[in-house]
This record gives C-alpha cells, structure tokens and sequence, in this order.
C-alpha cells in the first residue's frame, strides 16, 4: 500500500524588506493509494506552495514528505504534474506530448507506442495523434496534459487547477474526465480548484485551507466523487446534501476573505 | 522643391484615381474588408498594393524624368543645348559707345564640338565666339580682340541692352551672363531642371553598368566577386558569433555564476555599435580577412547571447517543472525543451544581427578593403562614378532585403509554433 504522507510541514521565508512569509504552517496529512483530495481556499492559503513541496519544486523549512516510505527531496517522475495552461511542448505532435515521459526513461517506441495509444483513445484524442499541439482547443490541450501525465505511469498525479482556464462547459466535461480516468487507473489524485463545485465534485476528501499562516482548515470525505462516476455530474449537483454542503463551504471561505480584508484594513488604518 | 511637389501631386492624384477608378474592380468579401471602424484598428490596416506599385513606378518615372533617361517617355526640361548669343556694349575710355555679339555654341560634355564660324563685325569691340558645356560656364574674355582694352579703362555697360555693372547678372536667351569683379563676362548657359550624370545618372547607365562590371569587374575583381565577398564576411562572421553566443547565451540563462560573470561584458558590450570597434580592429587584425571577421562576429556575438539567454528566460517555467516531473535529467531539459523553446527568439536575433552584420561590412568596407560591396562604391565614389555608386547602393539594398526573407522563411520552416503558443 503506497501512502504519500505530508508529516509537519511548514514553509517559511524572508521577503526583501525584512519581512517574512509563513506560508504553510504545521500542515500534516496522509493520503492512501487510490484516493482523490481537492484542495480549496481563499487565495494565499499555501495551496499552490503545498503542491509545489509535494512535486519537490520547493523545500519545506520544517517536516517532510514520504512517498511509499522514501524522502521527496525533488522532482520525480513517480509525481506526475498537471498545470493549468501552457505546460505542453509546442514543438511537438500530441504523441510526441504524451510520450515524452516513456521516451526520457528511453523506451523504444514499440515499448511505448501501444500505451500511448490506448491513453489517446481514453482521452478521445485518437484522430489528433499527428496534430500539432497549438492547433488544439483548449480542453483538447488539457486532455493532452492528462495523458501525457498518466503515460508515465506515476504513483500520484498534482494538479494544479488543471480545469482552471476552460470555459464552463468544456470543464463540465473535463470533470467528468477526470474522474472517470481516477477510477480506471487507480491513481492517487490531488487536486487543486478554486472553485467550491469542482472541489465537491472531485474530491473524495476535500481540504479546506486559511490563508496567513496557510494551513489546514478542515477536512471534508464527501460521497460525490464516486456518485459522478459515469454520471451525469449536473445530477450529483442537484443532490440536496450537494447544495448544503457548497452553501456551508462557500460561506467559511466567505468568512475568510472578510477576515483577511478586515485584518489588513485594521493594519493600513 | 519641384520634384517634391510633383511627388506629393502624383501621391494624391493616384490616391484619388485608385479609389474612384480601380476600387470597383476589386470588390473584397473577406471579414476585413466588412469593418467599419478601420481609423485606429491596425489590423484593418492592409497595405494597397496598387499604391506599392505606384509608388514604386513613380520613383523611378521620377528619376528618369529629371535624369533625361530614354526609358522614360517625359522628361524634365533639359539644359539648353545647341547655338545661341547676346550682345554686350563696350564704352572706350573716351566714353565712345560699340556693341559686339558673343556666339555660343552649348555642346554636351563628353561630344566633339567646333567654334562656330564668325565675323568680327564692325567697331572697336569685336564679335566673339564660345564653346561652353552643358551646366558648366564659360568666363569670356570679350576685349581680347577688342580695340579697346579693359587695362585702358574699357568696360561692359549693358549686357543685351540691360545696364549693368561688375557683379551684376543679366539674363540672356539660353542662360545667364554674370560680370565678374575684374570686368570680364562669365556666360552660364540655362541649366534646365534635369540632374547632372555626375550626380545623379539615368537608370539606363547603371543598369549597364551592372552588365559591364559583372563582366569587366572593376578594380580587380566582378561584382559577382565584390557581392560573394561580402556575403562570404557576413555568413562567417554570424555563424562564428552565433556558435560562441548562443551556448554562451544558455549558460547565462542556466547559471548564476556565468550569469554573473558574463552580465557586466555583454551590457557594457550590447550598446557599443560594431563601427566603433573598425579602428581597433585594424590596428589588431588589419585590414585583410581577419579584421572583417573578427568584426563580424563581435557585431553578432552580443545579439546572438543577449537573444539564446532571453530564450532561456523565456520558457514557461510550467514547461520545465513538467519536464522534471516526467523525469526528463537535465540535459534531457536542456535538449527538449529549453533548446527548442528559445529558438523563436534566437531567430529574431539573428535576424537582428544578420542586419547589423551586413550594415558592419560594408561599413567596415567603405573603411578599407581590397574587395567587397562597399570598397566598390567607395573606391567608384572617388572618381564621380556616381552610376556604379548608384548600382551598389541598390543592390547592397536587395541583397540586405534578401537576406531578412531568407531568415523569415527559415524561421517559419523551423518554428512553426512561434506565436501560437
């Protein structure tokens, strides 16, 4: 059973004039194999911080990561990323994207060619093999991200606001997607949204996150991920524990933004 | 004035001439062409091309016109040429009055010409007769053959009837008859409005001056040789600074102590412009082959690392954390996405040092050399060979023009997603 454990982590550094950001404080979490977490908050709660520490992008100041037992120390190829916009290879063809990771471990492309293949076809992207990647819409290019992701076959997927730039429909679809390629393949999913929906939605657990010092706010495990499996999400939506559950979320974000406006009016008065 | 005047003239009448005549012609159904609001939308701003090709054809309409060419079927007024005279009036020092006719023959400059034949005419000034070239003078010596003298106190009064006195100008038929301080008489024939072929030729003498230097050469070597000689320069120079300035570029965008290092030369080098840098360069190197190079490639050095260390900083830092992610090592980095990902900009300088390097070497050129475009028209400047100045001007034009498509295409080839990222 892989676990990726997050034991006490804090992150703090010092700003040019003197200062100093405490960015994460104290955050300490434990993901099973398998398992999906959104990650919500207002803006400047960390969320963004803790992905990049998870990826190994940036150091924690205190705690540390395991991943099935080994220290993160970087970036690795057993953590897939998912960015937002922009993380595709312009210079490439969609197959050349998604198998880039297969071909940097250097497989030969009989080794690689029928998973990549396969993981088009998950991504209904089968007829765009040979396109250029710049040529593709911008859902199109996110579902590249995805397959390009799951080719490597990594032990966890970061994703960090992967829907974030799609107009609201073609993101409908891609939530969908995602949790459709969460429940084939198994993978341990983190994901990070602003959105109060899609953290509903796509997450199994749902952590909430403060801002100053960011940190864990609450944790949710909610039923709608597994009840979207191969359904239409606008009926998850419409489940009544959905709707009271968004209400109470939204709200104690709501209050957190009302908190940091009030906190730095009382320091700029 | 006047050219500028039929120049700004031609520009609105063909203006008005396109949009009422031909604009029916060329009905346009594209999405453009349905915008209303193009005053300020630069984008519904097209160029037309009827008015390219007007404007191209006017230059050269205009050249010919005021150079004389026989290509062009107008021409400006010419200088005059051919037989004309005037009549100057001598007072003897006794106040006694005679009138004497000066016969001038205009010739072009370069023709055979022979004094007109005369008689002396009657009285103590006597007739005499000039050869004078096309918008050169002639000073006359009128009392030379005179019975009166100027030593004796002998002057011109009237030119043609018109009192005058020394440093006065008079008009005549055909020109000007000035009288200069010592008395004698200086006849400048009417220059008309077409340019000198010292100054300016006709398209014709440079054009053939095209065939006879492609196929006589001129100082040693043809033009073909002058124009690969240059090109050779270019091309060497630029893949010689593209070859230490574009690793030197990524190492400046990859490390910090090379970064460092590097970041006081390039600053303080990048606005030197390459033409301060000729003398030393011929101090150091001379004037031979090495110098021009050496030149060269310190002129595309500075661009080519400034342009690969903004490609470096360029790329998506998204992209990189992806690449780590999907276990690329850091040459893998290097090789897949942070070479492929600046070539954009290390295409737009070296296009950019392309320029300045074919500006450098005929400027390097003009300085010394023994061959080379600009060594052409420095040495032809020289002996007034304004025609082949003209010629190397032009096609030191084309071939620097040629050279920008050439780059714009290879760049369209091998960057296909620049700007679509």
């Amino acid at each position: 059973m892989s676990t990726l454990s997050i034991e006490n982590i804090s992150m703090r550094f010092d700003l040019p004039n003197g200062s100093h950001v405490q960015a994460l404080q104290n955050v300490s979490l434990e993901l099973k194999t398998g398992e999906l977490m959104s990650v919500l908050g207002p803006s400047g709660c960390g969320k963004t911080t803790l992905l990049n520490i998870l990826a190994g992008f940036l150091a924690p100041t205190e705690g540390q990561i395991t991943l099935n037992d080994h220290l993160v120390t970087g970036p690795d190829a057993e953590r897939g990323m998912v960015f937002q916009q922009g993380a595709l290879f312009e210079w490439m063809s969609v197959r050349e994207n998604v198998s880039f990771g297969p071909r940097m471990k250097g497989q030969r492309e009989a080794q690689y060619a029928g998973n990549v293949d396969h993981l088009l076809d998950v991504v209904g992207l089968k007829d765009f093999k040979e396109k250029a990647v710049y040529e593709l819409s911008g859902g199109m290019q996110q579902r590249v991200a995805l397959a390009r992701c799951l080719a490597n076959d990594p032990d966890v997927i970061l994703m960090d606001e992967p829907l974030g730039a799609l107009d609201a429909l073609t993101r409908e679809k891609m939530q969908g997607l995602v949790l459709k390629l969460w429940k084939e393949t198994g993978k341990t999913i983190v994901l990070i949204t602003h959105s109060v929906e899609e953290a509903l939605l796509l997450g199994e657990r749902l952590l909430v996150m403060a801002p100053r010092p960011g940190r864990i706010h609450k944790e949710y495990r909610l039923p709608f991920a597994e009840m979207g499996v191969g359904q239409d999400l606008r009926e998850v939506k419409k489940h009544p524990e959905f709707g009271a559950k968004r209400e109470e979320i939204l709200s104690m974000i709501w209050d957190m933004e009302e908190e940091i406006m009030g906190r730095t009016e009382e320091a700029e008065a | 004035m006047t050219i500028l005047i039929i120049y700004v003239a031609i520009f609105v009448a063909a203006f008005f001439a396109v949009r009422k005549g031909v604009s029916k012609f060329r009905q346009m159904n594209d999405y453009t062409s349905l915008k209303t609001v193009t005053f300020g939308d630069e984008s519904a701003v097209r160029p037309d091309r009827w008015a390219s090709v007007i404007s191209v054809v006017t230059i050269f309409l205009l050249w010919g016109a005021f150079t004389g060419s026989k290509w062009v079927p107008i021409h400006a007024p010419g200088p005059f040429i051919g037989d004309t005279e005037f009549v100057y009036t001598l007072e003897a020092p006794d106040g006694s009055r005679d009138d004497a006719t000066v016969y001038a023959r205009v010739f072009k400059v370069g023709e055979e010409v022979s004094d007109r034949e005369i008689e002396p005419g009657d009285g103590f000034a006597k007739n005499d007769s000039i050869t004078v070239g096309a918008w050169r003078s002639e000073l006359l010596l009128m009392d030379k053959n005179d019975e009166a003298k100027r030593k004796d106190g002998a002057k011109v009064v009237a030119i043609d009837g018109q009192p005058v006195a020394p440093g006065d100008t008079a008009k005549v038929s055909n020109g000007t008859v000035a009288i200069t301080s010592k008395g004698s008489l200086n006849f400048a024939p009417s220059k008309g409005m077409q340019m000198e072929p010292i100054w300016l030729p006709p398209p014709e003498s440079v054009v053939s001056r095209v065939a006879e230097i492609s196929e006589q050469g001129y100082q040693n070597f043809t033009l073909f040789e002058h124009l690969y000689w240059s090109l050779f320069r270019v091309v060497v120079g630029f893949a010689l600074g593209a070859l230490v300035g574009i690793p030197l570029g990524y190492a400046m965008g990859l490390s910090d102590w090379f970064r460092g290092w590097f970041d006081p030369i390039v600053e303080f080098m990048r606005p030197v412009p390459p033409l301060a840098l000729i003398p030393l360069v011929i101090i150091w190197a001379g004037i031979g082959e090495s110098g021009k190079i050496i030149l060269l490639f310190l002129a595309a050095l500075w661009i080519m690392t400034i342009s690969a260390r903004a490609g470096v900083s360029g790329v998506a830092i998204s992209k990189v954390h992806a690449a780590y992610s999907l276990g690329a090592s850091k040459w893998q980095l290097m090789r897949y996405v942070i070479m492929p990902n600046s070539l954009p900009e290390i295409f737009t300088g070296a296009r950019v040092a392309m320029g300045v390097c074919w500006g450098t070497v005929v400027a390097a050129e003009l300085v010394a050399a023994e061959k080379g475009a600009g060594m052409m028209i420095m040495v032809a400047s020289r002996f007034q060979l304004t025609d082949i100045v003209i010629m190397g001007i032009i096609l030191i034009g084309i071939i620097g023009y040629g050279i920008d498509i050439l780059m714009r295409k290879a760049e369209s080839w091998l960057v296909p997603w620049k700007g679509r990222a």
